[in-house]
This record gives structure tokens, C-alpha cells and sequence, in this order.
């Protein structure tokens, strides 16, 4: 407790009854404040998150009960489970070019809106729109029929010439992973406004300085901003490719995971196989190699981070 | 040519102006199509224009009339329902806890703030068998209960930011409150809460936002149309197979989006700076 009130502190530590008293009412008070969370921590992750580690080693569908295999489930999906390799694959794919498109268009706008001119804020804000849009079953049904066979994207190819018939982007092989991933890019709101936070934070002195020793314009970014934005990058990158790792909404209505698997996301397997086809125990273990594999990737970026990300304490 | 300096500003103001207002239009177009879309008439609903040749308002009557018999009143009733109460039970629910973990002191206390922020990136996606057949157990599927109380009890992320607010608010005023014979509770209600406004909106237009997107955990739980969200009821409205009036099924598009670019609209500030401030996405 602050010294100011010190004295009526050490007046009451004379009564050592009291004292323990105060003490156990103090516990109670902070448990029953922090019971919310607790209750929502224990009962809906703790809980399940253990229990699926033990379903994942049990063969338990939607009709039965859970009977103990071991580590089969584990087994059969990594050696006799193409699906799952694909949808290994189509998620790494997604990940790789949606995390950087997003994050380097949301810098780019950063770095135009740094500077203020008149409708600055309006832009910002319009630009910022799509981030909160994007999670909507709403967005998801425009992008299908937007990209389908009658949609406008087709008109625009047709009058500019670009293409002779129309095709369905979202039913093509090889295109429909791309309407989902320039669907993730479009919303590069959010990572905008943290970088032009970041930008703000950027110490004026140092363009100066720069300035003093000749640095043109794209010197400057490349020896000053970009150095000093690594630590709001490496947060942005983290925060971004946990959540697109997961993407499931947009890819089940979008696409639906097809065609041909093309665009079947780890999610979206996950949900098929673990409760639509109701094979609770696999899924279990989907569930925990996908967890498994996402702390990893998020270990060796932080391991990685020394390297690379700018901490102001080191270089002062 | 030479150009004075102001000149030279002018004619910068410019080309941003019309490089930066021609890429907000062509990142706003999905959106500018889709309210064009929901005044066309069906068959050309789905042309590139955005001017739609008769306004036909009938859209929205004939899509709010829903499918089943059941009406897209219905399904706004229930998500604002499902969003409405997440959202106050999550802003008080997290403050709450928020102070229990900054101004009390109890065993285990480091203990828990450490489990908190190590569960904050663990996505929902993971728990979602383990969750279903719990609240399959327990008799809960097919009710409102398993999509609102997880969304409704502190979440680790708007728990931590709350916790970052509290820990701004100078400490001499619980001090003072305790002297007048204020107990912890009433520290919380009279001093704390008031002072969390901002951050109280920040993060419940999110949560509004998040609850009344929320997909997958409606999907899962809710079985009978009459206890359908927006989002369900959308997705199976604008089933391609199906469909035959797009023009209708725009409308109820954009009525679905409508209260979040409402809330957009009057909150922008907190929207943004809270965004800049923690990082929310």
C-alpha cells in the first residue's frame, strides 16, 4: 500500500486475528472478481482442450462411445490420409501469399495516409471498412457471386477485352484459392491502422538526421521507417497468420472447400471430417496436430524475431 | 516549367486525390455493387453497373418474407438477441475480472494472469469438438446457451485490454474510496467502470461485431429456423442452387451488414484509436 496511508496500515497490523481475517477476506474478494473468466477458462478451453486430447486417442463416433486406440488415429492420418496432406498444403499456400499481400498493402496505405491532407480521416476510415466486413456470411455470398460465372468481374474482363468467355472463378481449379486470398488482402484495414500507430512513433529527429547525411526518400524508409516499424510488423505478422491459419467461414461458403480440394482449408476439413461426418475422435486429432503445428510456427517466428525485429533498448 | 512550391502542393494533392480516391472506389465497388444489386431487377442483379435501370424497392419485401414460413424479422430479433447480450455480458463480465486481476491481491494470482495471456492466440477452431459434445452432454444443443455464454464470459483478449486500462487509472483513487469505506465492489462500480468508458465501447463494438458474424458456432448449435442468426439464415437464403430472385437476396445482404456500418459510423473514433491501441483486428 502507498506510503501516504502507511500509518493506518501498521495501526491495524496490531491485531494479528484481524490481520488474517483481512487476509482471507482479500482472497475471497480476488477470486470472486477473476470467477468470470475463470469459469468461461475451465469450463469452455480448459476443459474441452484436455478432453480432446483424450478423445484424439480414442475411436469415438457420433453414435458410439469413445474406446481407447492409442495413438492410431495419429497414425492413419499421417500415413494414410491424403486429405489431410492437402489440406496441409492448400492452408500454407493460402497463408503464404494472403499474410504478406495484407500486411504489405495495409503498409503501403499506412505509409500514403502518414502524411495529413484534406480527407485524410474519411480515406482512412473507408479504407478500414473491409476489416470489419470481411468475417460476414455477407461478404462471403457478394465475393461468390462477384467472381461467379454472371458476375461482374466477368463484365470487366469482357469489356476491357482481357477475356473472350466468361468462366467461373470460384468453380476454377486453379484460380478459386485465389479469389479467397485476395479476399483476405482486401481486408488490410486493421494492420494499416496499427502501422500508422507505429509510424506516429517514429522519433522526427531521425529523418532529420538522415536528411543531414544525404539519405533520399527511399533511403530514409529503408534505414529508418522500416527498421523501426519491424517491431509492429513482427506483432501484425503473429496476430495475422494465427487467424488466417484458421480461416473457415469465407472458404465454407465461398468455395465449400472445392474444386477438387483445392481450396480445402484446414478448418474446413477439420469441421467435415471431425462433425459433419461425425468422426469425433479423429477430429480430435486434426484439432491437436493443427494446435501443435501452429505453436511451433509461432516458436520459430519468435526465435527468429532476435534477427530480424528492432528493439529500441539494444541499439541505444 | 517551374513550378512554385505551393504549385508543386497543389498538383500533389491532386494525383493523391485521384490515385487514392480511385482505389478507395475500386476497394469500395464489392460493396457499392451489392446495395445496387439489392435495386435491380432480378435478372440483372448480377450485371457489373452500379446504376440499377428501375429502383425496385419490392427486393426488400420480398426477401424479408424469409423462407420456411419464417421472416428475416425473426432472425434479426435473434441475432441482435445472441450479439446484444454477448456484448453486455462481455464488457461487464471482463471489467470485472480485468480489476480482479490488477487492484486485488490473492494466491495464484500471477499464476492465472500468466494462463490468461498464454491462452489469448489459442483459436476457437481447436475447441470446437470437445465443446459440442460437452454441451451435447449436457443437454444444450438445439438452445441459445452454448452460442451465447462462451461469448458472453471474458474472453483472454478483452480481458488483457481491460486489464491494460485499469492498470492507467491512478491507484489514489481506490486509496481514497477505501478510506471513505468504500468496499472492493464498490471501488469497482463507482470508480473503475466510469472511468473505463472508452475502452468499455472499443471492445464491445467488437464483440458485437464478432457475435453478430459469428458463423460456425450457430451452425453447430442451433437446429430450428425459428432460433436462426442473420448469418444462417443468409447462407441458406443464398444457397446457388436455389436462388432465383438475386435481387432480393442482395437486399437482405445489405440489411445484414447495415447495423455494423451503422455502429461504424457513430464510433469510428474509438473504432480506430482502439485498434491503434491494442492491436484488436
Amino acid at each position: 500500500m502507498n506510503n501516504k496511508f502507511g500509518a493506518l496500515d501498521s495501526v491495524r497490523s496490531l491485531d494479528a486475528g484481524m490481520n488474517k481475517k483481512k487476509w482471507i477476506k482479500e482472497n475471497l474478494t480476488g477470486y470472486v472478481f477473476i470467477l468470470p473468466w475463470l469459469i468461461g477458462f475451465l469450463a469452455f478451453l480448459a476443459f474441452p482442450l484436455l478432453r480432446s486430447l483424450y478423445y484424439s486417442l480414442t475411436e469415438y463416433t457420433i453414435v458410439g462411445d469413445p474406446s481407447w486406440v492409442g495413438l492410431r488415429n495419429y497414425i492413419e492420418i499421417f500415413t494414410d490420409d491424403p486429405k489431410f496432406w492437402t489440406s496441409l498444403k492448400v492452408t500454407f499456400y493460402y497463408v503464404v501469399f494472403a499474410v504478406p499481400l495484407r500486411l504489405a498493402s495495409a503498409l503501403a496505405l499506412a505509409l500514403v495516409f502518414r502524411k495529413a491532407r484534406p480527407f485524410t480521416n474519411f480515406y482512412r476510415a473507408a479504407y478500414y471498412v473491409p476489416s470489419i466486413l470481411g468475417g460476414s456470411v455477407a461478404i462471403s455470398v457478394i465475393w461468390r457471386q462477384l467472381f461467379s460465372s454472371q458476375g461482374a468481374f466477368n463484365d470487366f474482363l469482357v469489356a476491357m477485352g482481357i477475356m473472350g468467355d466468361r468462366i467461373s472463378w470460384i468453380g476454377h481449379p486453379d484460380y478459386a484459392i485465389w479469389t479467397i486470398i485476395i479476399l483476405a488482402a482486401w481486408q488490410f484495414g486493421s494492420p494499416m491502422i496499427i502501422f500508422l500507430a507505429g509510424l506516429k512513433q517514429i522519433p522526427k529527429g531521425l529523418y532529420e538526421a538522415a536528411e543531414i547525411d544525404g539519405a533520399g526518400k527511399i533511403q530514409q524508409f529503408f534505414s529508418v521507417t522500416l527498421p523501426l516499424l519491424t517491431p509492429v510488423i513482427f506483432f501484425n505478422l503473429i496476430m495475422q497468420m494465427v487467424k488466417m491459419f484458421m480461416v473457415f467461414t469465407q472458404v465454407y461458403i465461398i468455395t465449400e472447400g472445392g474444386p477438387l480440394n483445392r481450396t480445402l482449408v484446414y478448418a474446413v476439413y477439420l469441421y467435415r471430417k471431425g462433425i459433419s461426418n461425425g468422426y469425433l475422435g479423429y477430429g480430435s486429432a486434426l484439432a491437436w496436430i493443427i494446435l501443435v503445428l501452429l505453436t511451433i510456427v509461432t516458436i520459430v517466428l519468435f526465435k527468429t524475431s532476435n534477427k530480424w525485429v528492432y528493439y529500441e533498448s539494444e541499439g541505444e | 516549367m517551374n513550378l512554385t512550391f505551393s504549385q508543386k502542393e497543389k498538383i500533389k494533392n491532386i494525383l493523391f486525390h485521384v490515385l487514392v480516391g480511385g482505389f478507395c472506389f475500386f476497394m469500395l465497388y464489392p460493396l457499392l455493387w451489392m446495395v445496387a444489386g439489392s435495386l435491380k431487377t432480378s435478372g440483372n442483379a448480377l450485371s457489373a453497373t452500379l446504376w440499377p435501370q428501375a429502383m425496385q424497392f419490392s427486393n426488400f419485401l420480398e426477401g424479408w418474407r424469409g423462407f420456411g414460413g419464417v421472416s428475416f424479422a425473426v432472425f434479426f430479433r435473434n441475432s441482435f438477441f445472441i450479439a446484444g447480450t454477448a456484448t453486455v455480458g462481455q464488457i461487464i463480465l471482463a471489467s470485472f475480472s480485468a480489476f480482479g486481476f490488477t487492484r486485488t491481491r490473492f494466491i495464484g494470482q500471477k499464476f492465472w494472469f500468466a494462463i490468461m495471456i498464454a491462452t489469448v492466440l489459442v483459436p476457437g477452431q481447436i475447441l470446437r469438438i470437445p465443446q459440442y459434445i460437452m454441451f451435447n452432454q449436457w443437454g444444450w444443443v438445439g438452445s441459445f446457451l452454448p452460442v451465447i455464454l462462451p461469448q458472453m464470459l471474458p474472453v483472454p483478449f478483452f480481458t488483457f485490454l481491460m486489464v491494460q486500462f485499469v492498470r492507467g487509472i491512478p491507484k489514489e483513487l481506490d486509496e481514497a474510496a477505501e478510506i471513505d469505506g468504500c468496499s472492493k465492489f464498490g471501488i469497482f462500480f463507482k470508480i473503475i467502470l466510469p472511468n473505463l468508458k472508452p475502452v468499455l465501447v472499443t471492445a464491445g463494438i467488437f464483440r458485437f461485431y464478432w457475435s453478430w458474424n459469428d458463423f460456425m458456432t450457430p451452425l453447430l448449435y442451433l437446429q430450428s429456423v425459428t432460433k436462426y442468426p442473420v448469418s444462417i439464415a443468409l447462407k441458406m437464403f443464398s444457397d446457388p442452387n436455389a436462388i432465383t430472385n438475386w435481387g432480393a437476396m442482395f437486399a437482405m445482404t445489405f440489411l445484414s451488414i447495415l447495423p455494423t456500418i451503422i455502429l461504424f459510423i457513430f464510433f469510428q473514433r474509438y473504432l480506430i484509436d482502439g485498434v491503434a491501441f491494442s492491436g484488436i483486428d
